[in-house]
């Protein structure tokens, strides 16, 4: 009887803020830049075929400057991400020649197990072909990025599992080239990027058209930055899917065996005062 | 109230058992028919909450060590081999890094509950000072774990957090170089650093038994705050508590479990995804979310303190801020004998809670100001909280027990659960399952 007030007290304020931050939360002014994916939420799933797509603008617009350095090229034909046929990335690896200090000569043809070796051959000549500007590794960019987030919408994303701010930071950033408005100055080899706001040393990477998909999805700047963001999540996150399968089957365990205990206990203390 | 032991040994086995060593009766004693209040509400199943994070965390930790790497060049990479492809990598990773912030937020419950029933007052101020012991510990822990993957965050915080001691005078300088390992962090701050997060858990163990100890001789608090007078005013700890904490360690286990599958990330900084570098200093360093509150109070100190009309510093802005952040840990040192009321329970203290609120939301408020940037308005809002805090240990307490009014207390724990007429049986119960 005594211990109820600060239980209430503690339940009000978690409704109290949860439930005007819910209210609003689709005004909110960033919430216009989150995108819509299939990998957010509690069923989150990744879609293959955007991830195929996705690594196809990779491997065209962005693997010539940018590396993956824990990316193996057997991740791309295991289940839960791009799933191309175990054939094709024997292929693909082939295509590449791998550093190996115990073959003759010291390079040697790609096999499914080796990593996704850089574009530069050290950060020096990276920059150097950059103007002075590090393109940097993509292995876990998806994670290393997000959407600038306030008090109390984060409380929000609690509820909603909301972990997709790393794409949604890279799609708007791959959308929002412009032109420098007046009184911002940029340098040669610098290009104005409207959304982070600042010059980047990266030139814009795609332009409608650039990449030729096989079936439906338009080949458009905002399809391509969609689908290499998704690619990217899934670079950085491979097996997400699993995760969350696995997470639905062990909430769904806690709740009954929380219920359970409950009427368990609730027996057991039936029999005295309390 | 342990009391005589009532462990009776039944067969040939326990009875050979007992008088070798009687760990089967030490057993049976501390949670089988160890008398418990019989009015403990949800807030006292934390302890038993953290017994088991404890326990999860030493087990994934000592499996994550079988793949991390404690060198500069390899461990942000090894703690990615594990999330990619150590078998239930991923589930173990995650479950050690969202543990660490569950473990927190129940001990912040914890301590919290504490200050409200008046938990540290005697004759059970070993037991409280013990806890403040394994905060401090914890505390260590949580900095030490967080610097293991490398991040930036990883590399800044370890930056920030080691120059802090550079503020005490005359031996701060080699105090900072034995911490690193050197002058600036680097792989010999990393290797130590891993060596001592690896220790620490252990000592805690140690203390939280001697926690549980301290606890076991005066017995469990209770909302009311009277102690236990005779039987009736007690529950043997087996089934009743052993399954009222199972149960709330389940209803726990709902949102670790939530946070550890769908969003194990977000109680962290995207920053730590990125490789230390010491030549990139991030645009904000905060550290973890559970220690924002401290945080707050080290930079809310931002004037020296001197001799008025005077130019001579006594303490400069940085010694002061250090001072206070861990002075805001000592206090609590001292909080039984800061407290004067003789009434234990906040629940029969009108005024106190009052200040108790004002108290949780000063320590909430300075959480949310640790993590924003120090200037301005927050620079304020972090003072005034910060005064808050110390005054509500120093001031508040010392002199409120003086000159309150107190609600009158009842004179028992069953005579506070049955109602002063009841002289029911507690067999006759007629309030079912209240909780
Ligand atoms: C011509 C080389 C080049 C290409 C092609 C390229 N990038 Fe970059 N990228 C860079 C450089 C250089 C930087 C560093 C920019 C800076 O720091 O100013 C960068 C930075 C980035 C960043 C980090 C931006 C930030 O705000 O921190 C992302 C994300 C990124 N690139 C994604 C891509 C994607 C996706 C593609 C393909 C669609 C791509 N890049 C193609 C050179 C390139
Ligand atoms: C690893 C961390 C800790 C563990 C495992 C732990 C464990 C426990 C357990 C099992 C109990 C009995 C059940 C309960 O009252 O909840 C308890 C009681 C208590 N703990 Fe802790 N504890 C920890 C940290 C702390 C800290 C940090 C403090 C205070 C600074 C603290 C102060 C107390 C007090 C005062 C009690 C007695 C409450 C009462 O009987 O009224 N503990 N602890």
């Amino acid at each position: 009887m005594t211990g109820k007030f600060p239980l209430i007290g503690a339940l009000a304020l978690v409704v109290g803020l949860f439930l005007p931050a819910s209210a609003l939360a689709y005004k909110h002014d960033f919430d216009a830049k989150r995108q819509d994916w299939s990998f957010a939420g509690v069923f989150g799933k990744y879609d293959p075929a955007q991830l195929q797509r996705g690594f196809q603008v990779f491997l065209q617009s962005c693997a010539a400057c940018h590396g993956a350095r824990l990316l193996a090229f057997r991740n791309l034909s295991q289940p839960g991400g791009p799933e191309f046929t175990e054939g094709q990335i024997k292929a693909l690896a082939a295509e590449y020649m791998i550093l190996d200090e115990e073959v003759e000569g010291g390079e040697r043809a790609g096999i499914p197990a080796d990593r996704w070796p850089s574009p530069f051959a050290n950060a020096l000549e990276a920059k150097q072909a950059n103007s002075g500007a590090l393109p940097p590794d993509f292995s876990v960019i998806a994670k290393a990025r997000a959407l600038p987030n306030t008090f109390p919408w984060w409380i929000v994303d609690y509820f909603t599992t909301y972990q997709e701010g790393g794409p949604d930071y890279i799609y708007n950033m791959l959308v929002n080239y412009a032109d420098a408005p007046d009184g911002v100055e940029v340098d040669a080899g610098q290009f104005y990027n409207a959304f982070t706001g600042t010059n980047l040393a990266m030139p814009p990477p795609l332009f409608d058209g650039v990449v030729e998909y096989e079936g439906g999805a338009p080949a458009t700047v905002d399809q391509y930055a969609r689908d290499v963001s998704a690619f990217l999540m899934w670079v950085a996150e491979p097996g997400l899917t699993d995760r969350k399968q696995l997470g639905f089957k062990v909430i769904l365990f806690l709740l009954l065996f929380a219920g359970l205990l409950y009427l368990v206990k609730r027996r057991i203390w039936r029999q005295v005062p309390h | 109230m342990s009391g005589p032991s009532t462990y009776t040994p039944k067969n040939g086995f326990t009875k050979w058992m007992d008088s070798r060593l009687p760990i089967l009766r030490l057993v049976n004693d501390s949670f089988v028919d160890y008398p418990t209040p019989r009015n403990l509400n949800y807030w006292w199943t934390f302890g038993a909450i953290l017994s088991f994070m404890l326990v999860v965390q030493i087990v994934t930790g000592v499996v994550l060590a079988m793949n991390y790497v404690p060198t500069a060049a390899m461990a942000f990479d090894s703690v990615e081999f594990i999330r990619r492809d150590v078998n239930w990598g991923r589930i173990i990773q995650s479950a050690h890094a969202v543990g660490a912030s569950m473990f927190f937020a129940a001990v912040y419950i914890h301590i919290f509950r504490g200050i409200y029933y008046g938990s540290y007052k005697a004759p059970r101020e070993i037991l409280w000072i013990l806890g403040v012991v394994i905060f401090l510990l914890m505390m260590a822990t949580g900095f030490l774990g967080y610097v293991l993957p490398w991040g930036q965050m990883s590399f800044w915080a370890a930056t920030v957090i080691t120059s802090f001691f550079s503020a005490i005078p005359l031996v701060g300088d080699g105090l900072v170089q034995l911490i690193r390992g050197g002058l600036s962090i680097d792989n010999a701050t990393l290797t130590r650093f891993y060596s001592l997060h690896y220790l620490l858990p252990f000592m805690i163990v140690g203390v939280v038994g001697l926690h549980i100890w301290a606890l076991h001789v005066p017995g469990n608090g209770n909302p009311a705050g009277v102690e236990v007078k005779d039987k009736k005013d007690v529950l043997p700890f087996h089934p009743y508590y052993t399954m009222k904490d199972l149960f709330a360690l389940v209803v726990f286990l709902l949102p670790f479990a939530w946070f550890m599958f769908f969003a194990p990330d977000a109680l962290g900084h995207p920053d730590n995804y990125i490789v230390a570098d010491s030549q990139v200093t991030p645009l904000h360093i905060v550290p973890e979310w559970y220690f924002m509150p401290f945080y707050a109070i080290l930079r809310a100190i931002t004037f020296n303190i001197g001799i008025p009309f005077t130019d001579i510093v006594l303490i400069n802005s940085k010694l002061g801020g250090v001072i206070a952040m861990f002075g805001a840990i000592i206090v609590l040192f001292f909080l039984p004998w800061l407290d004067s009321s003789k009434v234990r329970s906040g629940s029969f203290r009108p005024v106190f809670k009052g200040f108790y609120l004002l108290l949780v939301i000063s320590f909430i408020g300075l959480g949310w100001l640790g993590s924003k940037p120090a200037d301005g308005i927050y620079v304020i809002l972090a003072q005034g909280f910060t005064a808050y805090y110390f005054g509500y240990f120093l001031i508040i307490l010392p002199i409120l027990g003086k000159i309150e009014t107190t609600r009158p207390l009842p004179n028992s724990i069953s005579e506070s659960v049955l109602g002063p007429s009841a002289t029911r049986e507690p067999a006759a119960a007629t309030m079912q399952g209240a909780e």
